[in-house]
Order: structure tokens, then C-alpha cells, then sequence
């Protein structure tokens, strides 16, 4: 009895380590880091696919004012609401005092520098694949941003949602290395992934998500419910979206569809994102939606 | 005698209530009306815009005749009078079919601002579609920016 006991408590304690340990929030590998130069100009562009300021400028921020990261918007959930931290310069409320390791462990593990996990509200399971050079760039052209001193606003979610360190057990389902879309790819067709799958993060909204708000990669792109709770957001394979590529890229560049009418909802947001990237950026997502498989 | 008033007051009560109905009812058709016109106002933009974005695509030949003429619609369009054209309740709420948000009424100095940052675009594009294709291509990212700022700010999402 004592024994069994006591085999159930040794069990007991390695589970509970494991979890303790798969929960734990992971780092970068500083020194992937430590020689990068980052210059800002190349990080406009990361900016801009990346879409920062379409979460993380001021509800309603519009021209010079969406470089203004002062966050605030708030995201409605199944889990509660989210409320965009401000990413400007600011040393105190920004994070104009983090190191490019800083921006990396955010973006690529979702780990805060104080070693919290962030929600997965916050994009990083697309980010995780962007390369170090480019969050480098990124850190450069963000810290020649303006500085705004609005504090940070707590985030509005139900229990258990709360437990930040259940989060790790999240991203150990989810988090995922490699690309999804795979094969030989024209060498614009690969940009066109990175773009879509590493810094546009198109599939946070265009694929739909199971029940702990992980994606459904078997329905890549294949349109989902819209988090805003209005209506849907649409199917982007070639299963229902017949645009041409001079159609598409005209979309990302103007915001016009085919017939004349405009982006509408956060996709408007997202084409003044895409209209500041450069014309063969927008030609390679084009690119990229072509070779998506077509999923009904 | 005194059924006789009745009678009479009845009928008078409900010409009265008739009137009160059908005034409504003609409120309501402005309403509507409006709202059918300035959808034809949209069908027009879109007809024009039609033919400057198939030059941009490479989908039509360029010919700066054609283009200035399109462009030059676009711009007599944005700048039509449109005092009659947004009377208050012709919102998503006030008229079917209409997909107008009713914060629009309670933005007036923004929406006029968005209305002249269009005509801006639109001018530009005047210009710009009887220059060569090039500098067409280059105005299109503006007037679609324009139309859009709109249509973000003050139309509900259609899907």
C-alpha cells in the first residue's frame, strides 16, 4: 500500500514537472541575434506586412497618426477581450527599451521580456517564422517611431483564461514550425508565403479555429466565422476566389475588388498596410493565393 | 344630432390619421429614395472606375481619350450636389438595403472632410489618366484610398 502510494506520488510530481516544464515560456537563442545591424529603412516593410498598426495605433488612427503605437483597440473574443499594449518608442509604456533579443522572444515564442507568455491574440504563431534579420529591421524602424505615454490597458478575460501559464500548454499544441503550404516553390511564390504566412499572418482571420482557438490547417485560408461576431470572413482559395493576380494586386494596392467596390471591414485596414509594400511584394502574395490549395 | 357629431368626428379622426400615415409614408419614400439614388451615384463611380482599373490591370489598351473622359465623370461625380442625397435615418436601421452606418450623421465634419479628400483623388486621377498609364496606375491607389476611407469608417461590413 505504502508503495503504491508512494508510485503515484513519484508520478504525480513528474507530471506535474513536465507540465511545469512544458509550460515554461521559451527564449531565442541570443546569439542568432547578437551580429545582427538592423536598418530601419528594410524595417518599414516588415512593419507594413506584418500589419502592426492595424492592431496596435489608436481605435479610429488614420495617415501619420496609424505610426502612432499606442494601443488601446480592443478585440472581442470567445475568451474575453484584448486590449493591443502600445509598442511605441515610449521607454516606460512602449518598448523603447528592448533589445532586438527583446522583440524576438516576442514575436518569435510569445514570451514577454519579464518571461510572461503573451495571449495568442498577439499574432506569434505566424511570427515565428520570421526571420532574425528582419525582426532586427523591424526593431530599428521601430524605435525611430513616436514615443506616446499611454499606459497599457488590462486585458478583460474569463477564468481560467486568466492563468497566463496555462498558455504555454497552448502554444505547445499550436505553435507549429515549417510552412503550410509546401512543395517546389517559384522563388516569388516562396516571398509570397513569407509574406502570408510569417508576417501578414492572413490566416489568423482567413482560417478557421477549433474549439481552444487553434487553426483548422486542414482548412487553410478556407474562411471563418468573424471574430467581430458580424458575418463571416471569406474563403480565399481558389476554391471560391476566382480574382486574377492583376486582380488581386490591384485589390492590394487600391482596395478596389473587380467590380469597383472596396475593401471592407479589418480588410480595409489591411490594404493600407499592403498599399505602403513594394509592387513585387504584392505581386508575390498574389502569387502565394494561386498556389493555395482549394479547399470548399 | 349627437350621432350625427359622432359620425362626423369619427370620419375627421381618421382623414387625420390617413394623413399622419401617409405623411410617414412619403417620409419614408424620401428616405428610400435617397437611398436608391446615392446607390446609382455608387453604381456610376464604379462604372468609370470600371474602365480606368482595366487599363491599370493591362485588361483594356490605354487610350487617354477614354481614360480623361472616365476620369473627368468620376470627378463631376464626387463633386455633385449632395445636400439631398444623406437626409438623417436613411441609415442600415431606417431603409432596407441601405448600409449606411447611422454614425455617420453624428461625423459630419469628418465625412465632409473624406468627401473633399475624394474630390482631391479624384481630380488627381483627371489628370493623371490623360497624362499615360503609368501616372494612372499610380493615382489608383489614392481614389481607391479615398473611396475606402469612407466606406471603413461609415459602411456596415457586407460580409
Amino acid at each position: 500500500m505504502r508503495k503504491t502510494l508512494t508510485i503515484i506520488g513519484f508520478f504525480a510530481v513528474a507530471l506535474a514537472g513536465a507540465g511545469w516544464w512544458i509550460t515554461t515560456p521559451e527564449r531565442v537563442d541570443a546569439g542568432d541575434y547578437a551580429d545582427l545591424i538592423g536598418v530601419p529603412a528594410r524595417g518599414a516593410v516588415v512593419f507594413h506586412a506584418g500589419g502592426c498598426a492595424s492592431c496596435h495605433s489608436a481605435e479610429g488612427a488614420s495617415g501619420d497618426k496609424k505610426l502612432v503605437l499606442s494601443g488601446g483597440r480592443a478585440f472581442v473574443s470567445d475568451f474575453g477581450t484584448f486590449h493591443a499594449p502600445n509598442i511605441s518608442a515610449d521607454p516606460e509604456h512602449g518598448i523603447g527599451d528592448w533589445s532586438v533579443t527583446d522583440l524576438a522572444n516576442a514575436m518569435i515564442h510569445g514570451t514577454s521580456p519579464t518571461g510572461q507568455h503573451y495571449y495568442p491574440a498577439f499574432p506569434y504563431a505566424a511570427y515565428s517564422r520570421v526571420s532574425p534579420q528582419d525582426i532586427a529591421d523591424l526593431h530599428a524602424y521601430l524605435i525611430t517611431l513616436p514615443a506616446d505615454a499611454t499606459p497599457d490597458r488590462a486585458h478583460d478575460l474569463a477564468f481560467p483564461f486568466t492563468l497566463r501559464r496555462g498558455l504555454g500548454l497552448w502554444k505547445a499544441l499550436y505553435v507549429t514550425d515549417g510552412w503550410q503550404v509546401a512543395g517546389d516553390l517559384t522563388e516569388v511564390e516562396a516571398r509570397g508565403r513569407y509574406l502570408a504566412e510569417a508576417l501578414g499572418h492572413c490566416a489568423e482571420c482567413h482560417t478557421p479555429r477549433g474549439v481552444l482557438g487553434g487553426l483548422d490547417r486542414d482548412r487553410w485560408m478556407a474562411g471563418a466565422p468573424n471574430p467581430s461576431g458580424q458575418g463571416t470572413i471569406p474563403n480565399i482559395t481558389p476554391a471560391k476566389l476566382d480574382w486574377s493576380e492583376a486582380d488581386l494586386i490591384a485589390y492590394f494596392t487600391s482596395g478596389f475588388t473587380p467590380d469597383y467596390d472596396t475593401a471592407g471591414g479589418s480588410m480595409a485596414a489591411v490594404v493600407e498596410s499592403l498599399a505602403q509594400l513594394p509592387d513585387a511584394d504584392r505581386a508575390a502574395l498574389a502569387a502565394y493565393l494561386k498556389r493555395l490549395p482549394a479547399v470548399e | 344630432m349627437f350621432k350625427g357629431m359622432t359620425v362626423v368626428g369619427t370620419v375627421l379622426g381618421l382623414a387625420i390619421l390617413a394623413g399622419a400615415a401617409s405623411g410617414q409614408d412619403a417620409a419614408q419614400k424620401a428616405l428610400a429614395d435617397a437611398t436608391k439614388a446615392r446607390q446609382a451615384q455608387m453604381q456610376l463611380y464604379a462604372f468609370n472606375l470600371g474602365l480606368l482599373g482595366g487599363m491599370a490591370k493591362g485588361e483594356v489598351p490605354y487610350d487617354a481619350t477614354a481614360a480623361s473622359a472616365a476620369a473627368g465623370n468620376l470627378a463631376s461625380l464626387a463633386q455633385l450636389d449632395q445636400s439631398r442625397l444623406w437626409p438623417e435615418g436613411s441609415d442600415e436601421m431606417g431603409v432596407e438595403g441601405s448600409k449606411v452606418m447611422a454614425e455617420l450623421w453624428q461625423n459630419m465634419p469628418d465625412v465632409m472632410s473624406k468627401g473633399a479628400d475624394l474630390v482631391t483623388a479624384a481630380t488627381a486621377m483627371e489628370v493623371a489618366a490623360g497624362t499615360d498609364l503609368a501616372s494612372l496606375q499610380a493615382a489608383m491607389g489614392p481614389l481607391g484610398g479615398a473611396c475606402g476611407a469612407c466606406h471603413k469608417a461609415y459602411r456596415v461590413p457586407s460580409n
